[in-house]
């Protein structure tokens, strides 16, 4: 019953997409982290989608096929209070564009939604298909 | 009996196969709406309709098995054969990604909407037969 891989497919857009929130939050608890566990600046974080294969041709899945850090130059602020200022008095922080951040997480959780709508849509059907001649 | 069955019910019968197909498809473009480079695929229903219907187009085990390990020919009529098609985007985006969520979405209610009908038919059909096996009671 080939309906059924529609589950595998919504599922997998799901988990990707909420892979994705993941990311998103992190990024925006991290926006002023001046130093980690590696003793530098937090750095942006993002996904990267793939297509995956769910079944033999048709379906179409995806996957966060891995996580990036964001190549973009850090924001160096002068603030020479700051303890994890240089002798310049240079401080540098994340990379995280807050904006950008809000925007991906609307996309994300819009994409979640449409998820959840595709799996309601076809376990209608599938009842439905059940339900033949009675 | 059963070629009745056949006769009866079938044509709706590959219609919701290929509707299933359909449906799985669609979901596939709607999962990567956000994946790079992805490109929307869909099919003619209609064509595909022919082509599941055309009688010419069967062909049973016509490639020579000769050892074990071989694999005869599949059933050409098999739903899963269907000719793909790119979908032609209205917007085309940076990252080459063809999928337009309105269109898709639309092509998603649509069919499963259609599905619906098929199963509607199927069942009247089925509740014919059952009230002729009946005697009309």
């Amino acid at each position: 019953m080939s309906l059924f891989s529609v589950f595998n497919v919504a599922g997998s857009a799901m988990a990707a997409q909420s892979q994705r929130l993941n990311v998103v939050a992190s990024n925006l608890a991290n926006a002023d982290s001046a130093t980690s566990s590696t003793g530098e600046a937090y750095r942006s974080r993002q996904v990267v989608f793939r297509t995956i294969d769910v079944s033999a041709d048709k379906a179409k899945g995806v996957k966060v096929a891995g996580v990036v850090h964001d190549p973009s130059p850090m924001r160096v602020v002068h603030d020479p209070k700051h303890p994890m200022a240089d002798e310049k008095g240079y401080v540098t922080l994340p990379n995280v564009n807050v904006v950008d951040e809000m925007v991906n997480m609307m996309s994300a959780s819009r994409s979640y939604q449409n998820g959840v709508d595709m799996m309601n849509v076809t376990k209608t059907l599938l009842q439905k298909t059940l339900s033949i001649g009675q | 009996m059963i070629s009745k069955l056949e006769n009866l019910v079938g044509f709706n019968q590959r219609a919701l196969g290929l509707r299933a197909t359909r449906q799985e498809l669609l979901s596939g473009n709607i999962a990567n709406a956000d994946t790079p480079g992805f490109k929307a695929r869909d099919f003619d229903f209609a064509k595909a309709m022919q082509n599941v219907q055309s009688p010419q187009r069967v062909q049973h085990s016509s490639l020579a098995t000769t050892a074990p390990g071989h694999i005869g020919m599949a059933d050409f009529r098999s739903i899963t054969s269907v000719p793909k098609q790119y979908r032609v985007p209205q917007q085309p985006s940076i990252d080459g990604n063809t999928v337009d969520m309105d269109t898709e979405r639309m092509q998603f209610m649509d069919n499963a909407i259609r599905y619906d009908a098929g199963l509607t038919f199927i069942s009247g059909q089925f509740r014919t037969l059952l009230s002729a096996i009946r005697e009309g009671n």
